[in-house]
């Protein structure tokens, strides 16, 4: 699908990823995850007996054997066994928090059955509950930690430009070049013919630097890059210039992988602020196309800040803005 | 300044907002002498056009005198002292789409072009005071302008022809002309036109200019279709006739070759229950434009003929006749006007008196009472046609 989208547009740039956000995966596969192997196996050794014998287990907790308690524990069991199915066979962070949720069910049942006690085998609803809550704890460390996972982020974005590959690929070559329109990028200056130092403005206001370097460079045709391996967001790229038909210019192809600081949740954190990374990338390619084209970032009144930008709307009023506001958003 | 400011719906107000300032090396600051309301505006005023914020300045059909030029213009190009007519889409002149002629689909030109990719597909031009989907620009209705792209847009006057004979070549003369171009005209040609406001004025006598032998003026307002009768056009009151029964009969039952819709998105109807529908379609947002004229264009035109959209739409439309459309081989063209391609040609058609845009003025009146103005445009108070708008 990526293909034929990239066939339809040859004019503007279009982040072929905002259709596959699937394309995102996570680095380390869960799989390959004691703890998360354990608490599979856990969930099977309880669900097996819950089902095969729930009067037995029931009074094994000190609930007594009623039909309701028959039927609580029979429930319970083959969520245990589903959630066993889960944990061993599809490895995922979603079954840990289906766990977690267990948790809280079973806690719910304890407790109440604790509060309507008889008396008979409390001490063993006791013990059963203090070992829910241990297990609950260990569930929670490991659907946290799982879930918190680095990302990789991969990103591509397209956009068409009236200039020669040659001309398109000097700009971009001239690394310097790249924070005039790239939003979140400081600086970047080079450090030696294949190497150059970076700095980005995170979304949330702190700055980040790592070192970078060329791996590839075909003059006129094709850059890549990758962070040094001490990098704190390791992210590597490449950026193709290609003829496009019939004079039309040149197709810049833009394809990056970084691996996004506290994965899916630092994402959703960062959409939160309005920062997405699919529509950064476009709007950084929208940007460069301004800049090759008619040399600069354009600005309007409700959009002073140029590459700063940052929300489309609501925005400044489109109505001319006070020397005050010129010194913070166009002269700063 | 005094600036003429959206300030909710059916709400605009003249405010002091401070003097505008370059933003981009390529801006120019243009000292209004003369500015008009659009029936564009109108949508805007009644709330049809999304992303409108409080405090917007209006306006996109202005005129005056350059003040103030950017580092970045080249002195044969424009400095200050030129007197100049700036066209309403704001246009790089270098993208693609600027070098194919088609300005008002610059790829450059707004900032907000994400925003209108996600409403229209692809990102449109930027447009002075016309909502932030395109741009977010200050207009025009106001004593300064900032005018990206100055190099490349505004029009010198050179000539001592007054401001009223060139003013409207910054919107509606080219928008009137771009409508009938696209119905590619033979001679014989019957034309008929939806809508007989300015626009629809300029798009019968432009329809005239380019062979048409016979162009019909569709309204109800009586006012409108006397100054469509007196430049020599025939009026038809869809009030008092069925449009396409007298369409037939004023074309000897071939119908018009091609219609022109220059009605746009708030049409009315002479019957009331299908008005009812779609006004009741478009207040609980299931369409978000009333197509009436739209329809009734495409029904009414001839098989093989040529239906031109001029009039605006916004968003989305209910009940399009996709069968008479594709089974009557009737093609639609439309487009918010390439201004920049019109303003050399049409000029030099006012100098030779080939059109004279100045029959459609009814109201001059100060800057300050630019309220009032939409008051009587909107509500056709007044025999109210157009109005300019004196700094």
């Amino acid at each position: 699908m990526a293909t034929q989208l990239r066939g339809l547009t040859n004019a503007r740039a279009r982040s072929i990823a905002n259709q596959s956000h699937d394309r995102q995966h996570t680095t380390t596969q869960p799989s390959d995850d004691p703890l998360t192997r354990a608490l599979g196996w856990a969930s099977l050794g309880l669900g097996i007996p819950q089902l095969a014998a729930p009067g037995w287990f029931a009074r094994f907790l000190g609930v007594g054997d009623g039909p309701r308690q028959r039927l609580a524990t029979t429930v319970v069991g083959v969520r245990e066994l589903a959630a066993a199915f889960g944990l061993l066979t599809r490895p995922a962070a979603g079954w840990l928090w289906a766990r977690v949720a267990g948790d809280a069910m079973d806690l719910t049942l304890l407790g109440r059955a604790l509060k309507n006690h008889d008396g008979r085998g409390r001490q063993r609803t006791v013990a059963a509950t203090a070992a829910v809550v241990g297990i609950t704890v260990v569930d929670l460390y490991a659907a946290l930690t799982r879930s918190w996972k680095e990302q990789a982020v991969e990103l591509t974005a397209t956009t068409t430009v009236v200039s020669s590959p040659q001309e398109a690929y000097g700009f971009w070559r001239q690394l310097e070049n790249l924070p005039t329109f790239m939003a979140h990028l400081e600086e970047v200056h080079q450090t030696g013919d294949r190497t150059s130092h970076w700095r980005v403005r995170e979304p949330l206001g702190g700055v980040v630097e790592w070192d970078a370097e060329i791996t590839l460079e075909i003059p006129g045709e094709r850059i890549s890059w990758k962070s040094t391996p001490n990098a704190a967001i390791p992210s590597e790229g490449t950026v193709r210039f290609v003829p496009a038909p019939g004079n039309r210019g040149t197709e810049i192809h833009v394809a990056m992988t970084y691996e996004m600081p506290a994965g899916k949740l630092g994402e959703t954190v960062a959409r939160f602020f309005g920062e997405e990374p699919h529509q950064q990338l476009d709007d950084d390619l929208r940007r460069l196309k301004q800049v090759l084209e008619t040399g600069e970032v354009v600005r309007s009144e409700g959009a002073p800040g140029g590459k700063r930008a940052r929300r489309e709307f609501p925005q400044h009023p489109a109505r001319p803005l006070t020397r005050e506001e010129m010194e913070e958003e166009v002269y700063a | 300044m005094k600036a003429n400011c959206w300030m909710g719906r059916n709400k605009v107000e003249v405010q002091e907002v401070p003097d505008p300032s370059l933003l981009n090396s390529r801006d120019a600051i243009v000292k209004i002498t003369s500015t008009a309301i659009c029936g564009s505006d109108l949508h805007l005023l009644d709330g049809y056009v999304p992303t409108m914020q409080k405090g917007d300045v209006m306006g996109h059909e202005f005129m005056g005198e350059v003040a103030e030029v950017g580092t970045g213009v080249a002195k044969d190009k424009l400095r200050p002292g030129d007197r100049v007519v700036v066209p309403f889409p704001i246009a790089c002149g270098a993208c693609l789409a600027c070098r194919a002629q088609r300005y008002s689909c610059c790829d450059n030109s707004n900032p907000n072009a994400g925003l209108a990719e996600k409403m229209y597909g692809h990102p449109v031009a930027g447009i002075f005071g016309y909502s932030h989907l395109t741009g977010g620009f200050a207009g025009g209705q106001a004593q300064f302008a900032r005018v990206p792209f100055a190099d490349v847009g505004p029009l010198k006057i050179e000539s001592d022809l007054a401001d009223e004979q060139v003013l409207f070549l910054s919107d509606i003369l080219p928008t009137g002309y771009m409508g009938a171009e696209m119905c590619d005209i033979e001679a014989g040609d019957v034309v008929a036109v939806w809508g007989a406001g300015p626009v629809g004025q300029f798009a019968m006598d432009s329809a005239r200019v380019l062979g048409a032998a016979k162009v019909i003026a569709i309204d109800k307002e009586p006012y409108r279709l006397g100054l469509a009768e007196r430049a020599g056009h025939t009026p038809l009151n869809f009030e008092e006739v069925d449009v396409r029964s007298a369409l037939l009969e004023l074309t000897g039952g071939r119908g018009p070759d091609n219609c022109i819709d220059a009605v746009g998105m708030e049409a009315v109807h002479g019957s009331s229950h299908l008005h009812a529908y779609d006004r009741i379609k478009q207040a609980t947002r299931l369409e978000t434009d009333r197509p009436y004229a739209l329809r009734q264009a495409i029904m009414s035109c001839r098989s093989g003929g040529v239906v031109s959209v001029i009039g605006v739409y916004g968003g989305f439309i209910d009940k399009f006749p996709a069968g008479a459309w594709m089974n009557r081989a009737i093609t639609l063209r439309t487009g918010q006007c390439h201004v920049q391609r019109y303003m050399k040609p049409l000029l030099n058609r006012i100098e030779r008196g080939e059109i004279d845009p100045t029959r459609i003025i009814t109201h001059r009146i100060p800057l300050d009472e630019a309220p009032h103005g939409y008051d009587i445009f909107k509500n056709k108070q007044d025999n109210c046609e157009k109005v300019v708008l004196k700094t």
